[in-house]
């Protein structure tokens, strides 16, 4: 089996000298932390387009069923969608002084803020999960329970319950992949605590803190889309 | 390390300006402003992702290289909307002009 890069014995004494986290394929830290920066940004601009297809099919069926999407955003509680906005970007704030504490060469910080950037992500998905959950109390889940009654059924039915369905098949699908993209974050996340506690990181060397650290936050703007789009279409007065 | 080392008061200011905006994207879904709603809404979706992508991502600091990459993966983003929007709401308008049909030769298949 292949040793990771960060394990493997850096053979030329000068590099050795500079930091055991340097691989051999650079020339210096720098180089391989431009290089780590650009390899991560590269495979954002991949995940704006996994995203944009379901944002692009989610403005045409928008524009098709304005109406039953509009009914449909108001069976959600913006409350929770609200909430859960703040939570996130909070999870945001502890994992940029993650980074900080990083660079700073503060292992005590670092740790600490990276489980608390655990334990906000950990709030939203409990939240998602409680909102879910709701969807089958309910009954607004398609497919598997779409049998809206009541105030829901009031909301629904002016934009057609067919139509309404979509708009919970475009509910269900862009909020599960990006708790999915949440989850993977907080496996990465307690990899990194792990590293950490290990002594791995040192103020020149931190890139996969950094590394994370983006695809944090990356996650964190599709949900700033993800709240005005699902939650608040079409005003709610 | 090339990006240097930000006060914690700089995240600390933009965590505020981000819980700002959203408290005020949501009071402003509770106001009337007919199509307008939409575009506040995503106006200020908008500034949230700059602040974030600036400061919290850093590319306040990062160099031309990441900055052509983000504006290209932006730029393919615009393109896959507007061609799938603009195709889907021309799709209903007539193949020849009404006021043509009586003089025009008959059209293609």
């Amino acid at each position: 089996m292949r040793t990771p890069l960060w394990r493997q014995p850096v053979t030329d004494a000068e590099a050795h000298a500079q930091h055991a986290g340097l691989a051999h394929q650079f020339e210096d830290l720098e180089q391989q932390q431009e290089a780590d920066a650009l390899g991560i940004w590269i495979f954002l601009v991949t995940e704006i387009m996994f995203f944009g297809g379901l944002f692009a099919a989610y403005a045409i069926y928008r524009w098709l069923y304005f109406g039953a999407f509009q009914g449909g955003s108001h069976v959600l509680d913006i409350r929770l969608g609200a909430a859960n906005t703040i939570v996130l970007l909070a999870s945001s704030l502890t994992m940029a002084l993650s980074v900080r504490s990083a660079q700073t060469g503060n292992r005590r910080a670092l740790v600490l803020f990276l489980i608390a950037t655990m334990i906000l992500g950990g709030i939203f998905l409990g939240v998602k999960a409680y909102e879910y959950d709701q969807k089958f109390v309910e009954h607004v889940v398609p497919s598997l329970d779409w049998a809206p009654e009541g105030e829901t059924l009031a909301l629904l039915a002016p934009g057609g319950l067919g139509h309404a369905q979509i708009y919970f098949f475009f509910y269900f699908a862009m909020t599960g992949l990006h708790a999915l993209h949440m989850i993977i974050g907080m496996g990465l996340l307690l990899w990194l605590v792990f590293r950490a506690q290990k002594y791995s990181f040192t103020p020149h060397y931190f890139a996969p803190v950094e590394v994370v650290g983006l695809y944090w936050h990356f996650v964190d703007i599709v949900w700033i889309f993800l709240f005005p789009l699902l939650y608040l279409i079409g005003g709610r007065y | 390390m090339s990006q240097p080392i930000v006060p914690q008061k700089t995240y600390l200011t933009v965590f505020v300006c981000l819980i700002g905006l959203t408290i005020l994207t949501t009071g402003v879904a509770f106001i009337d402003l007919g199509p307008f709603n939409t575009v506040a809404a995503l106006a200020i979706a908008f500034s949230k992702m700059l602040l974030v992508v600036m400061f919290f991502m850093g590319v306040r600091h990062s160099g031309g290289l990441v900055r052509i990459i983000l504006v290209a993966g932006f730029f393919w983003l615009a393109l896959l909307i507007a061609f799938t929007m603009s195709d889907y709401r021309t799709r209903t308008w007539s193949a020849t002009p009404e006021s043509w049909s009586s003089t025009a030769p008959p059209t293609h298949p």
